[in-house]
């Protein structure tokens, strides 16, 4: 095989990278400017993401690219893999992205410094966290990741985002702690920090490295989990999210799924064995979210905060369904993955739309505009860029229902058959090996149609109140580029839905891949080094 | 020595738990640094405690690599450094900024 494509895994890495230090040399005042790299960048890691999915998807022999840093040989190299999974986490992260920020343009990247730099940087890391095949590199990108998020839910100040961005800043701080801490134990046991190393020798380790190994791995799972915002160690998240701005809540959606990412990817291939390590854990932490969400997601007064719990529940259904722990429950999973992310993400700025006529934020935003200066020239130009939308609360209000139909799982759109296809795997023919699961799978079954009857309720009873019955008449001021974010992610879900096939035939690969990890481990210890340096060895 | 290093781990671990725990968010902050200072050393030991034995190879003669240190958790812990300095050295500015905001240096922003 040619070198070439093994040389664009680097791409999704470096090209925010360059991109968002490449921001920082312009003024505030070249905002076109900014917008127009930090598109162009997102649409260039787009395109490369959807090649190497090709690439990995397609070509039967190589179930995954490894990319070697340095050229060193494989074990002891940095390695950045590509297999479906981080492909298909990839461009999700991309199809999130793009809309989140032509949805800044219109008004929340004037708020504050550096909007774009931060949100290129927040993509390397989100990236980065993709692809790494290392365990260290991993924290790295999480950190590169995590200290960008720090400046983007503090974007737009004000009192409500400094209080709750403080709580997440402490969280997320002692959580790499306790991450670096199972990174120590996972070393001291092992010896290793590569990925598909540590597998290999995890299955020889016996007595007290074995524990060791454990606990270490306990010690990942856990800040795993914290991020993903499994119960009890989910507090943080509403206050946080809801507080954050638009672009930012919506984007932050993918923040949590790489808690999941991670968890799935360790929990599959560290054991070595194909049994998921934890998944008792897992799927009670996971039942217990969801149980605790929907219960959230009713008593949430105001949308943000529901739009937060759904996150909640987004992840509570995943971990349940991951902790199930079968190809045809993963596949289902991942769809739901897909689905539930775009939809959320999207209902964050639909959201952000109807309150900010209510919401006290709105004063806020006013005064730290006028803060950051030059507020002339903001009006000037919203005069020239934000063209009213005509009819805007009837296209929003057929955005609501549609995006109420995903969350809540209604058909025909993609919520209802990501749904299906994991009740499926729990109930349908092909179900019967799980006889000893019993329990769990009565549990998650309930649990998934509760959460879907909740979410109804809350749903109709916000959509009532917001567009047939609000206390106070309004008309939300939305602009045309305001409203083609929501409008692209909700042509996302659609195409999904229509899609739904072909995609879940990827994610049944996928799945496949990720339940025998034996394939993974050949492509990254059996992964070569570019000629010029290869033959020297012998 | 492996005794001194335990114990020092544990009492910053103990010290930086009942510290982060704490309301004041100058305590939260201190509480956080030796929390990470425990974490590095804990790493440290991770490479297997040695006294008098060089991480770098000295190409010159040949190698015996029992004769060495694990190099690798020193770089783990040189990287973990600059990172918690940097996050700490961020927080210590929202910190400043909830003070003006809220008034109080109470991390819920509100006494009581």
């Amino acid at each position: 095989m040619s070198s070439a494509p093994s040389n664009l895994v680097i791409a999704p890495i470096l090209i925010p990278l360059l991109a968002g230090a490449l921001m920082l040399f312009f003024n505030e005042r070249e905002r076109r400017l900014k917008t127009v790299l930090s598109v162009l960048s997102i649409l260039t890691q787009m395109v490369i993401s959807l090649s190497l999915l090709r690439t990995v998807h397609l070509d039967g022999q190589t179930p995954a690219l490894v990319y070697l840093v340095g050229n060193w040989p494989a074990p002891i190299a940095i390695n950045l893999v590509v297999d479906r999974l981080a492909a298909v986490m990839l461009m999700l992260t991309g199809a999130l992205a793009l809309p989140a920020i032509l949805y800044a343009m219109e008004r929340w990247d004037k708020v504050g410094p550096h909007f774009h730099s931060l949100f290129q940087f927040l993509l390397v890391g989100l990236n980065g966290a993709f692809l790494t095949g290392d365990l260290f590199n991993l924290f790295v990108f999480f950190e590169v990741m995590l200290a960008a998020s720090y400046g983007l839910v503090l974007h737009g100040g004000g009192l409500q985002r400094v209080r709750s961005g403080m709580h997440y800043i402490a969280v997320n701080l002692v959580t790499s702690l306790i991450f670096l801490i199972g990174i120590a134990m996972v070393f001291g046991a092992t010896g290793s920090l590569n990925l598909a190393e540590i597998a290999l020798r995890a299955e020889w380790l016996e007595g007290f490295s074995r524990v060791a190994l454990h606990v270490g791995l306990a010690m990942l799972g856990l800040a795993f989990l914290i991020k993903a915002g499994m119960w009890p160690l989910c507090f943080w998240l509403v206050p946080a999210y809801a507080a954050a701005a638009g672009p930012v809540a919506a984007v932050f959606a993918m923040l949590s799924k790489v808690g999941i990412y991670a968890l799935l990817r360790l929990a599959l291939l560290l054991p070595g064995t194909g049994a998921a390590f934890g998944s008792r854990v897992i799927f009670i932490g996971g039942a217990v979210t969801l149980a605790f969400a929907s219960i959230g997601l009713l008593a949430s007064q105001s949308m943000k905060r529901a739009s937060a719990y759904f996150i909640l529940i987004s992840s509570g259904t995943l971990l349940a369904a991951f902790g199930i722990s079968t190809p045809g429950g993963t596949a289902g999973a991942l769809f739901y993955l897909l689905s539930s992310t775009l939809a959320v993400s999207a209902f964050f700025m639909l959201v952000e739309l109807l309150e900010r006529e209510q919401d006290a934020a709105s004063g806020v935003l006013a005064v730290t505009q006028e803060a950051f200066g030059d507020s002339d020239e903001v009006d000037e130009e919203e005069l020239e860029v934000g063209r009213v939308m005509p009819s805007a609360l009837a296209v929003l209000g057929i955005g609501f229902t549609l995006l109420a139909m995903v969350l809540i799982g209604l058909p025909p759109l993609s919520g209802f058959l990501a749904k299906l296809s994991i009740l499926t795997a729990v109930l349908g023919p092909g179900a019967g090996d799980l006889a000893t699961l019993e329990g769990r799978r009565a549990i998650l079954v309930v649990l998934l149609l509760v959460s879907g009857l909740v979410a109804l309720i809350a749903m109709a009873r916000m959509g009532i109140r917001t567009f047939w019955a609000p206390v106070e008449p309004f008309t939300p001021r939305v602009t045309v580029m305001e409203a083609t974010p929501i409008l692209m992610l909700l042509a996302m879900l659609i195409a999904l839905s229509v899609l739904a096939g072909p995609v879940i035939n990827l994610l049944q690969f996928t799945a496949a891949d990720l339940h025998d990890p034996g394939r993974y481990l050949n492509a990254v210890l059996g992964a070569e080094r570019v000629p010029p340096y290869a033959g020297r060895e012998h | 020595m492996e005794l001194v290093i335990a114990a020092a781990i544990g009492i910053l671990t103990t010290s930086g738990v009942w510290l982060i725990l704490r309301s004041r968010t100058y305590q939260l902050i201190i509480g956080l640094a030796l929390l990470s200072y425990a974490v590095n050393l804990f790493i440290f030991s991770m490479g297997r405690l040695r006294v008098n034995a060089p991480p770098v190879l000295d190409g010159s003669a040949p190698v015996d690599v029992a004769a060495y240190t694990d190099p690798i958790p020193q770089a783990l812990v040189l990287t973990a450094i600059v990172i918690s300095f940097a996050t700490t050295a961020l927080f210590l500015v929202v910190l400043i900024v909830s003070r003006g905001l809220t008034g109080s240096d109470h991390v819920d922003g509100r006494e009581g």
